[in-house]
């Protein structure tokens, strides 16, 4: 029996509707998993997977003669 | 520039100015604040601020301690050029948190160094609903790190 953190305390998983969902692009992979009762969402855990940083700095070498 | 010098530059071994007064050698705590979509947050942020940072239900403001428990590296990848690169230890996790109105990116900064920022990282707009935000780190490489600095 697995039990489920939501907004009313925590809830069976079989009572609930569950929806997932995931995002992949070149910054990140994401995915989400929703639990709704009675078209009410009442849980939503999301895990973002950097993929790498955003902003790079790269710095231009000094010369090296 | 020689690779090493960025690696020491993550450390603070050099100083070229004014530096804070440092009363450890220990590493710094650094912390991950998270901000709503509609806040300013970029690479002109200067210090950790509460204005624009999400609010919900065990959401404490100022974020969570990011993990170090590796420190800073560097590789030479020709006789030029190099990469320094650092990159948190752990994945970052605000759990059993309701963050109903969207944010999209995660301030780092230096809670010992009066909050300077560090770097801002973002992602596609979420909510959370009595539920876990995980942020998992890139791979520690010269290539994909949380943090890079590099000579071409």
């Amino acid at each position: 029996m697995a039990l489920v953190n939501t907004t009313k305390g925590e809830m069976e998983e079989s009572l609930l509707e569950k929806k997932t969902g995931f995002v992949d692009n070149d910054n990140e992979y994401t995915t989400w998993v929703e639990y709704w009762l009675d078209e009410e969402l009442v849980h939503r855990s999301v895990h973002v997977q950097l993929k790498q940083s955003a902003a790079f700095a790269g710095a231009e070498a000094a010369s090296f003669g | 520039m020689c690779t090493s010098f960025m690696s020491e530059l993550m450390t603070a071994t050099h100083n070229f100015g004014t530096a804070p007064t440092r009363g450890t050698s220990a590493a710094d705590t650094f912390k991950a604040a998270l901000y709503l979509a509609s806040a300013t947050i970029n690479a002109s942020t200067t210090v950790y601020s509460s204005t624009g940072e999400v609010t919900g239900t065990n959401y404490t403001a100022g974020g969570v301690t990011v993990t170090n428990a590796t420190p800073p590296a560097s590789t030479n990848t020709s006789a030029t050029a190099g990469t320094a690169y650092w990159t948190a230890s752990a994945s970052i996790t605000y759990t059993n948190v309701t963050l109903s109105t969207a944010f999209d990116c995660v301030l780092i900064y230096n809670s010992t160094q009066t909050n300077k920022a560090v770097s801002v990282h973002t992602f596609g707009s979420q909510t959370v609903t009595a539920g876990t935000f995980t942020l998992t780190m890139p791979s520690n490489t010269t290539s994909t790190a949380l943090l890079r600095l590099a000579t071409t």
